[in-house]
């Protein structure tokens, strides 16, 4: 179980034994954090900063059961607000709220399955391809689990097998399987290529091969390791990126399931390059039902001499893996939060320089990369810098995965050479009529027709993976509003500009979608978005106006179609009269029941 | 002691910095203000305001966390921040309940001083009107959260400058708020009235009983002058800015 053997007094493990004391009594007291506290020697306000952060943690008592639901645009157009309304139905409680035998349900924001959406997770354990008449049967099910004990806990690394039904667990979906990553493996030929070589020779290939970080950020991986190589520090740190909470994306979770040994040995050269004796995964708590394969996999590579001491037969080289899971928080992908969570805080950013390079976890120099980034690493040692640079773009060497989810007929993951044009993209997956494609995730830009000519690579669209796809039928607002409302939702709160930007800018979107909006509301729509794209701290906050800029960009007639009054808007006084009445009315109610 | 200076530019002016320093640091001693809420010079910075955000090679970059290096050329009051930081003061106007007319803090409130420098009285943006807690459990020390501006200050100062840890954040995003160290709110707390958290509030959040309306209006230390005044007494005449009108 997670948060067992822990050492009392490891601020580092905090993380796991918040998440243990949830897993074991359903919520977190005041009780119980003071424990935690004093178990751990930190003071009770810094139990309380890192538990009230992430969205699986509940400072109340919950259902035994809680089940989430996926709320992103893909979901939505798929249809999750209709299970939603089954699910009510059959339990007969509203959203938010708990049914009297133990069951809670709610939003959370996307679980990386857009392309089997609707899909929820229940507990630990992920649900697909949801319809309402599913609802009913599953919550029979889950209900008798309940009553007989056997509900698999939240982590409880999820049991689809737990359940009979047919709706429980995942498939991988990989459509286009490339060269790079999806080829057949031998455990530890990466590796042994690595040890043939000097460290500074690793990351000379590396550098050579021209791989870029695959989370969205393209920085030269090469660079990296060469910085927190040389960087001064007492111990070096390589971590793993599992973080995968951008909308739309979910390859890392296909590459966790088909070929986790290959992240692993990405993950050990890397400890070998930079001098590491520990590599950390940070997975994402919606992915908490791989924990238990992924550490079985881990004790076969310990069995077979690729992990623990004496790692590949290297003498002095004692490199083991270790993975975090996290609890629901989607900056904690942001590289200097995923360090903060790591340390048993808050997912807040650090602020840069010092750059995790230099000082990272624990204040020891750092590279954090993404789970394909560190899967591309065997192969390019295997096979040599030259075969891999030969594949992809002048700037973008190497394959990519994109994940292909929304209004297209194959939906999943394809493995392509970089440099694809858009429109050889939709053409594989069956999207050919789409009329909006959000490239790149809520972060990334809504892009129309005119520029599926447009590859993707970093010189060009630069995308971490997610390819929404979305059809003439669809409401491009409201998909801009869903990005906006995740954004409000996931963001830390740290700084001003990201923390009530995020809620402004929400606000204004539906005053526009509701047709409220005139000229001047949209005007400052877009000057309010520049002020948190320039001023916000962290990149989620300088990203967030994104899917607004880039409509108001790419698809201006959809917000003009909206306005009213053209320049001369004259407010209805008699029915703002009419509203502020109802309004008063409503509230005087509340106070004379309260 | 005596590392060679940095020098850099400052829209347009020269300026010169100690190695180690920040932005602002050497700004403050150049007698060049670069407005901030979450920020004292004896406390280590924060970077929640966001206010001393500058233009850095042309990229935006907090002042109070980002270290001088040589060469660079700094932005700081151009139309465009100037815009962008009345942006941030509406925003934090509009996130919290500030009853300015009523408040102990008023004219001596860092927040209402930026408002009155950069010259603001009405916001487009919309009121939030969030029901936050007061905490009242304290004898002698008083938590009105409507006008906290989640600076951190209090937070920085228990632990820096009273080795304590009396405050805390809480919750995340907008539901972000200032918690105390007990669960049985501040009055179960080690804080004391002498402590630098209990003084270092910029709003009307933190207040210490008995202090209130003390100084007649016309006397408040924003009444007699307007904030940063004290840092930009200290510029030099000849340091002169090149584009003035800027």
């Amino acid at each position: 179980m997670i948060g067992e053997n822990v050492a009392a007094a490891d601020r580092t493990r905090l993380m796991d034994m918040i998440i243990a004391a949830q897993s074991r009594l359903g919520y977190l007291s005041d009780e119980t954090l003071s424990a935690i506290a004093s178990e751990v020697g930190i003071a009770y306000v810094d139990v309380v900063d890192t538990a009230s952060f992430y969205a699986f943690f509940s400072r109340a008592p919950q259902g035994r059961c809680q089940i989430r639901f996926s709320k992103t645009p893909v979901s939505l157009v798929k249809g999750a607000a209709d299970v939603v309304r089954a699910f009510e139905k059959a339990l007969a409680t509203p959203l938010g709220t708990t049914s009297p035998d133990g069951i809670t349900l709610n939003w959370t924001s996307d679980i990386g399955m857009a392309d089997q959406e609707p899909a929820c997770l229940i507990n630990g354990t992920v649900f697909a391809n949801l319809e309402p008449a599913d609802a009913a049967g599953i919550v029979d099910e889950v209900r008798t689990m309940i009553a007989n004990d056997a509900l698999p806990g939240f982590p409880g690394y999820g049991n689809a097998a737990a359940f009979s039904s047919a709706k429980a667990g995942c498939a991988s979906n990989v459509v286009l399987a490339g060269e790079v990553l999806f080829a057949p493996m031998t455990p530890g030929s990466g590796l042994r290529a690595a040890l043939a070589m000097t460290p500074e020779e690793v990351i000379d290939e590396v550098r050579r091969s021209g791989l870029r970080g695959r989370g969205g950020a393209g920085f030269p991986t090469g660079m990296k390791w060469g910085l927190t190589r040389r960087a001064n520090g007492e111990a070096r740190y390589i971590i793993c990126n599992a973080d995968e909470g951008e909308p739309g994306t979910f390859k890392d979770r296909v590459l966790l399931v088909e070929a986790p040994g290959l992240v692993f040995e990405g993950l050990t050269i890397a400890g070998y390059a930079l001098g590491a004796k520990i590599g950390l995964i940070y997975l994402r708590a919606e992915y908490a039902y791989l924990f238990g394969d992924l550490q079985r996999v881990l004790g076969e590579r310990r069995r077979l001499g690729l992990l623990g001491e004496r790692t590949g037969g290297r003498e002095g080289f004692d490199f083991d893996i270790r993975i975090q899971l996290g609890a629901g928080a989607y900056i904690c992908g942001e590289e200097s939060a995923l360090i903060e969570s790591l340390e048993g805080k808050r997912g807040a950013p650090r602020d840069r320089p010092p750059y995790p390079t230099d000082r990272g976890y624990l204040g020891q120099p750092t590279s954090v990369n993404n789970v394909e980034t560190l899967a591309c690493v065997p192969r390019i040692i295997e096979r040599g810098a030259n075969w891999f640079s030969k594949i992809g773009t002048a700037e973008s060497k190497g394959t990519k995965l994109m994940c292909l989810s929304g209004d297209c007929a194959k939906p999943g993951v394809y493995e392509v050479p970089f440099g694809i044009t858009l429109n050889e993209l939709l053409d594989l997956a069956g999207g050919a009529d789409a009329e909006a494609v959000q490239v790149s995730g809520a972060a990334g830009e809504c892009v129309a027709p005119k520029d599926f000519g447009r590859s993707l690579c970093y010189e060009d669209l630069s995308t971490a993976g997610s390819t929404m796809v979305f059809g003439p039928e669809r409401d491009v607002l409201e998909i801009v509003l869903q990005f906006a409302e995740f954004f409000a939702d996931e963001s830390c709160g740290w700084c001003v500009p990201c923390r009530i930007g995020t809620v402004l800018l929400k606000e204004n979107l539906e005053k526009t979608r509701h047709g409220l909006a005139s000229r001047e509301d949209l005007a400052r729509l877009e000057r309010l978005a520049g002020t948190v794209r320039k001023m916000s701290r962290c990149g989620l906050g300088q990203t967030a106006p994104n899917p607004i800029l880039s409509t108001l960009r790419n698809f201006p007639h959809i917000y003009e179609s909206k306005l009213i009054g053209g320049d001369d808007v004259r407010i209805d006084l008699q029915a703002a009269l009419r509203d502020a009445r109802a309004l008063r009315t409503v509230s005087a109610l509340k106070q004379d029941g309260a | 002691m005596s590392a060679p200076a940095l020098r850099f530019s400052v829209d347009g002016a020269p300026v010169e910095a100690k190695a180690g320093q920040t932005i602002i640091e050497a700004c403050d001693d150049a007698g060049i203000y670069i407005p901030r809420l979450c920020y004292r010079a004896d406390l280590p910075p924060g970077g929640q305001c966001r206010l001393c955000t500058c233009k850095v090679n042309g990229r935006y970059a907090a002042a109070c966390v980002t270290p001088v290096t040589p060469a660079i050329a700094v932005e700081n009051d151009t139309p465009e921040l100037r815009a962008e930081r009345n942006t941030i003061v509406e925003m934090l106007f509009v996130e919290g309940n500030h009853p300015c007319p009523f408040c102990e803090k008023s004219g001596n409130c860092d927040l209402q001083a930026m408002a009155y420098r950069f010259g603001l009285s009405a916001t487009e943006l919309t009121y939030q009107f969030p029901n936050r807690d007061i905490d009242a459990t304290h004898p002698e020390i008083f938590l009105d959260r409507n006008t906290c501006i989640l600076c951190g200050l209090c937070i920085r100062a228990s632990r820096s400058a009273d080795g304590k840890a009396v405050f805390g954040f809480e919750n995340r995003g907008a539901r972000t708020q200032l918690t105390v160290n007990s669960p049985d709110g501040l009055a179960g707390t080690d804080i004391a009235t002498a402590d630098r958290a209990a003084a270092v509030c910029p709003v009307g959040c933190i207040v210490v009983k008995g202090t209130g309306y003390e100084t007649p209006y016309g006397e408040r230390p924003y009444d007699r002058q307007p904030i940063g005044a004290d840092i930009e007494a200290q510029r030099h005449p000849s340091a002169e800015r090149k584009d003035a009108d800027v």
